[in-house]
């Protein structure tokens, strides 16, 4: 049964959607547990792969788990590939994705009353995407679960607000303008290396680093992965899409997508494009990560002017984009370190604060800055929630928040890169001024700015207990996170980084 | 100048590639009308597969199918052995079939999402809709 464990991760969440869109015709009561429990396959199924990554002998078979679908072997069918670094990604997905279903089951349920089925097949069938992108060894098969990613996205997205099918639209514009050009990359690949399996290839090409095309490729794939992750200057479909998207949504995609896309590259980067070729053969290396430094300052200044709680945190995604991919970038393995720890991290306490602005929108309608007055007393374990996250993604010590930017910081140093640093610690600083300026808004803003003469006490209105556990579960996982990250780092990462070299 | 053309006629392929996504690309940044810009992203996707599809094609090739010899249905008389070079490579050509079925499924999408801005709006033009937002 364990030797299936990839195999199930995919298939059993697709079933799934499937039968989730029949129930959706017969017993709508049915959507969930269904979703539920497909979910719960496939976290099952990743916490057993993370442990049997972790107890192989890297010396006997390089520590990969290797399943060949459909018992084709590699290359000509296509396998899934775990080692530590995608075990990991997987288990973050899939235990966000879980959390984020039960934590949202009463305001979908709401929103969407009529067309809960939909909803569920469309989610279910986002995170089948996202769990595929991540185990898959196959460059093809990785555009194609890619789109299916994509296209759900677009219909969640859509399902939100007013103005929502219009930011879903430009996002279909941007999202597959980008896969396309990964698919083209992958064609350049093709060409020169006749093979789309990601081991096969990275064997074939050491002796074609000097090839014009092998460039190409590579410049190619990673433009079309930085415009799925909304990386600076490729970012402006992410903040509107993102905001106007349903609460249950929101708090889906933006912890998830991003970080697998750069999961994506890190992969391509260690694995199919070798760090010697990524670091060493091209002269990118520097402008990339001066191209992070001003994705982190303007997505914090951008943060700044945003209108609305909503959006505020959509930029500030925009800037951690530009932390992940600056520290892969910098070329030493702090830097690198830092960048895998911080998909971990960062899934997770964007995961977090958008839950909790959800609870927030479900219980007073808005997510404006006047929508957080006094909301400590009115929702206080909602607010506890928000907190963690926030102190986690300024960088305040015990949440793991800390730990990640901490190794960025320390490879920026080790890499001589001091605009990197600087910008670290500038973004810090706005996230600070940002966050506490809405714990004060919520803190001592009274209920009602209007009623100057009543004292009458705010009503506690928290949210219901099965949106605000998941929420503290979170926060909790933060701190867990935050204090085991030694572990993390020795037994998941440094593995990683040392199958391929680098320092 | 010679050899400049000399190298578009052999690789024409490629150029038609690239002056059709460009075509796309304009079309998805320049145009207003947002049906436009579906449009463009479809020249896009269809230039990304004209490139695949001719990138396993040969010359004077045929189909990838193996005949069993003249002698019909007899293995043992195809002694003749089996040139890579008389037949095309199918596997970029079966790629994309999955890509016209993903470049299917992104035309749905985007527009079942046009008719539901042109329900909301009453218009497609971007700058009007844009105008339109302001003013609430």
């Amino acid at each position: 049964m364990s030797s299936q464990y990839p195999g199930l991760l995919v298939i059993v969440p697709l079933l799934s959607a499937l039968l989730i869109s029949v129930a959706g015709w017969v017993n709508k009561r049915l959507c969930f547990p269904i979703a539920v429990v497909g979910l719960s396959v496939a976290l099952y199924a990743s916490i057993g792969l993370l442990l049997r990554v972790l107890a192989a002998d890297p010396a006997l078979d390089g520590g990969v788990v290797l399943y060949r679908l459909g018992g084709w072997d590699p290359p000509w069918g296509i396998a899934y590939y775990v080692d530590r670094l995608n075990a990991l990604v997987l288990v973050v997905v899939s235990v966000s994705a879980l959390l984020n279903l039960i934590a949202t089951k009463n305001d979908v349920q709401e929103s969407f009353s009529t067309k809960i089925g939909a909803f569920y097949t469309l989610y279910i069938l986002l995170v089948t995407g996202l769990l595929g992108i991540t185990v898959t060894g196959d460059a093809f098969n990785l555009y194609v679960l890619l789109e299916i990613t994509a296209l759900t996205g677009y219909g969640l997205i859509a399902m939100g607000e007013s103005r929502a099918p219009l930011a879903s639209l430009n996002y279909v514009y941007m999202g597959t303008i980008g896969a396309c050009f990964y698919l083209l990359g992958i064609g350049y690949l093709y060409i020169i290396t006749g093979s789309l399996n990601m081991v096969d290839i990275a064997s074939i090409l050491p002796g074609l680093y000097d090839s014009k095309v092998v460039l190409a490729a590579f410049v190619i794939c990673m433009v079309g992965i930085w415009l799925k992750m909304g990386f600076f200057p490729l970012h402006a479909w992410l903040p509107n899409a993102y905001t106007y998207a349903p609460s249950a949504v929101s708090s889906l995609i933006a912890p998830l997508m991003t970080k697998v896309m750069i999961y994506v590259m890190i992969r391509l980067m260690l694995t199919v494009f070798t760090p010697e070729f990524t670091f060493s053969v091209l002269a990118l290396k520097t402008s990339v990560v001066w191209l992070a430094v001003i994705a982190i300052v303007m997505g914090s200044i951008l943060a700044l002017g945003a209108p609305d709680v909503k959006k505020m945190l959509t930029y500030i995604i925009v800037a951690e984009v530009g932390y992940m991919v600056g520290g892969a970038w910098l070329g030493n393995r702090a830097g690198m370190t830092g960048s895998i720890l911080h998909i971990a991290n960062d899934a997770l306490m964007t995961l977090c604060v958008f839950l909790a602005v959800g609870n927030v929108v479900y219980r007073m309608k808005g997510y404006g800055f006047d929508d957080l007055r006094g909301i400590f007393v009115k929702m206080p374990f909602t607010m506890i929630g928000f907190v963690a996250g926030a102190f986690s993604i300024i960088g305040v010590p015990p949440t793991c928040g800390f730990f990640s930017k901490w190794y960025l910081i320390s490879g920026g140093i080790e890499a001589g890169h001091y605009g990197f640093v600087a910008a670290l610690v500038f973004s810090s600083l706005i996230s600070a001024v940002l966050f506490f300026k809405l714990i004060e808004v919520g803190y001592y803003g009274s209920g009602d700015a209007h009623h100057h003469h009543g004292t009458a006490p705010v009503s506690m209105a928290e949210a219901p207990i099965s949106m605000v556990v998941p929420l503290l579960i979170v926060a909790g996982g933060l701190i867990a996170v935050g204090l085991y990250t030694g572990d993390i780092v020795t037994h998941i990462i440094d593995p990683v980084i040392a199958q391929t070299i680098m320092d | 100048m010679s050899e400049i053309i000399s190298s578009v006629v052999a690789h024409y392929n490629y150029w038609i590639y690239i002056a059709l996504m460009m075509i796309g690309l304009y079309a998805v940044i320049g145009k207003k009308n947002l049906i436009k810009k579906i449009i463009g992203v479809n020249i896009f996707q269809t230039a990304i597969i004209l490139f695949y599809v001719s990138i396993g094609a040969k010359k004077g090739a045929t189909i990838p199918i193996i005949h069993h010899g003249p002698g019909g249905g007899h293995h043992e008389t195809t002694a003749s052995v089996i040139e890579a070079s008389q037949y095309m490579n199918p596997l970029p050509h079966v790629l994309m079939l999955t890509a016209i079925v993903v470049a299917v499924a992104t035309l749905g999408v985007a527009l079942a999402l046009a008719i539901k801005v042109y329900n909301q709006y009453g218009t497609l033009e971007e700058d009007e809709i844009l105008s339109r937002i302001r003013i609430r």
